[in-house]
């Protein structure tokens, strides 16, 4: 009982903090200094680790379905499998994990030592709503930023699967057709939908993580308690939400 | 060189705080019981007591930060407990430990609030920032960030951004617990000029009793939650009360069991 009513108990202040947070959409524009600075921590800094992973996806992909392909023959289709696979499912998933990793621990540690250092509670006191200045340009940020991170995610991945696809002996296909056949087989759609996905991915790693950063209580040994807790959920939030996007997106 | 007589200051109504039968408790432990004062507009009000007596917990229930179990607090009429009530009345807390934004410069650390509540230009900030800094000689510090700065530093940040906020109404945890005699004194006439010339209510916590006796318009002493003294600081010579008298006048035994105990 006290874990599901724990579970219900983040979810409506999560849901909260939402609506608070966007209850100060307005106040955007002259915030934009630090929209502009969050687009730096979320988007920039994220990107190396996202280019070298979704390289290696993109390759491992092709390697794998090359491999799986080279008796039944269906190897020439290569080029469409990564590249569905990349834009519709990893692309997406792959930059909301490593957001999580990397930036929602981040914002989930800052916020925590924040509240726990009463620096929280010293915003509160001068009448700024902590919704408004720490967690709306934060969301506005990862919503401007997360398509960049997807769609270089799948360039990458898509680049890693082609050099892969040339080099190793057993698959042998040439760039041309490679991508070739990823054009036939795929449209501008299919990486729609996996931006979507990344949207919603990366606004609700976030939100949780700035949740559970502002609700910390305690000493200093709590913020390390939060960050954990703040990868943790979004991990299993990514996941979850996966399924139930991709099947509400198949229009299911 | 700007002194606490030139503090940026424009006149504002003060404020009054009241609190009746004021009760807080954390799970089942009682802090506050039954607590009742006023403090009129323009008042400086010291609050004293022991350590853990729930001074800070008091304070806190006058900005919102804390809601009471029992009883009401409020702000010139308005609910304490009601965030609005923090739009309508300019309130200023300097936090025991400071509180400081630790991301941000001392600088941007006092501009904040100028700046997110468009109080005045960026020249106009500038100016009262660096006039706040001044006084309470932290010129050189305005670069720093909080990490860099010694304790009795970081109290005074704390301060002088709380007077860059141009409050109502001042509360002060234990201001001068960190800093020199000559800093204290500093501290002790920027309080008492805050009355004389802009009449702002100030409310301030401290175990310091040459800053209680020489600024206090009234004195209140917390023990163990409960108000046991209120009155005016000549008062405080001759108390009626055996605890304040204990409270006020420690007769250090060191025949007490209690260090008998540290010597084995
Ligand atoms: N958030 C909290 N949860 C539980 N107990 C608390 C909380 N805040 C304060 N207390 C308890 O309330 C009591 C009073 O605390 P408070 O901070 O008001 O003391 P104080 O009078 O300011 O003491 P000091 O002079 O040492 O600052 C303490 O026993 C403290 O442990
Ligand atoms: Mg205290």
């Amino acid at each position: 009982m006290r874990p599901l009513v724990r579970v219900l108990e983040g979810i409506g202040s999560t849901l909260q903090l939402l609506v608070r947070a966007a209850s100060y959409t307005p106040t955007l524009p002259r915030q934009f200094g630090r929209f502009i600075e969050q687009c730096y921590l979320i988007g920039y800094t994220t990107m190396p680790i996202v280019a070298i992973l979704s390289f290696f996806i993109g390759s491992v992909l092709a390697l794998q379905s090359g491999h799986a392909g080279q008796n039944v023959g269906y190897k020439q289709f290569i080029g469409a499998l990564v590249g569905l696979t990349m834009a519709r499912e990893l692309g997406p998933v792959m930059a909301a994990v490593l957001l999580a990793g990397r930036v929602g621990s981040a914002i989930a540690a800052e916020l925590a030592s924040m509240k726990v250092y009463q620096e929280v509670d010293a915003l509160e006191t001068m009448n700024i709503p902590p919704a408004r200045m720490l967690v709306l340009p934060r969301l506005a940020a990862v919503l401007a930023m997360m398509p960049v991170l997807t769609i270089m995610a799948d360039l990458v991945g898509w680049f890693g699967g082609a050099i892969v696809a040339k080099y190793t002996h057993f698959i042998s296909i040439d760039p041309t057709s490679y991508f070739a056949n990823l054009r036939q087989y795929m449209d501008f759609s299919d990486v729609l939908n996996g931006l979507i996905k990344a949207e919603v991915f990366g606004f609700t790693v976030v939100l949780v993580c700035c949740n559970i950063g502002l609700n910390t209580r305690g000493g200093p040994r709590e913020i390390g308690a939060s960050v954990t807790r703040a990868v943790v959920t979004s991990l299993i939030l990514i996941l979850v939400l996966d399924f139930f996007v991709t099947k509400a997106l198949m229009g299911d | 060189m700007p002194t606490p007589s030139d503090l940026p200051l424009p006149p504002a109504a003060a404020a009054s705080v009241t609190l009746e039968h004021l009760s807080k408790s954390f799970g089942t432990f009682e802090v506050l019981h039954d607590v009742s004062l006023s403090v009129t507009p323009g008042e400086i009000f010291v609050l004293m007591g022991p350590s853990g007596s729930g001074k800070s917990v008091l304070l806190k229930h006058i900005v919102g930060l804390e809601q009471p179990t029992a009883g009401r607090v409020s702000v010139d009429r308005h609910d304490a407990s009601d965030p609005t009530t923090r739009e309508k009345v300019r309130m200023a807390l300097v936090f025991q430990a400071g509180a400081l934004f630790n991301s941000m410069t001392v600088y941007d650390n006092l501009a904040l609030y100028p700046r997110e509540h468009r109080l005045a230009s960026e020249e106009g900030i500038r100016d009262k920032v660096m006039r706040a800094l001044q006084i309470l000689s932290l010129e050189n510090a305005a670069h720093k960030v909080p990490a860099e700065l010694s304790g009795g530093m970081k109290k005074r940040v704390a301060i002088a951004r709380a007077l860059v906020m141009e409050p109502q109404l001042m509360l002060y945890d234990e201001p001068t617990s960190e800093l020199d005699p000559v800093m204290s004194a500093t501290i002790a006439e920027i309080i008492a000029t805050l009355k004389e010339q802009y009449h702002v209510t100030s409310m301030v916590v401290t175990h310091d009793r040459d800053l209680a006796l020489g600024i206090a318009d009234r004195v209140g002493i917390l023990l163990g939650g409960r108000l046991v003294f209120l009155g005016p600081p000549s008062a405080l010579s001759q108390p009626a009360d055996p605890r304040v008298a204990d409270f006020l006048n420690p007769r250090i035994d060191l025949q007490n069991p209690r260090f008998k105990q540290l010597e084995t």
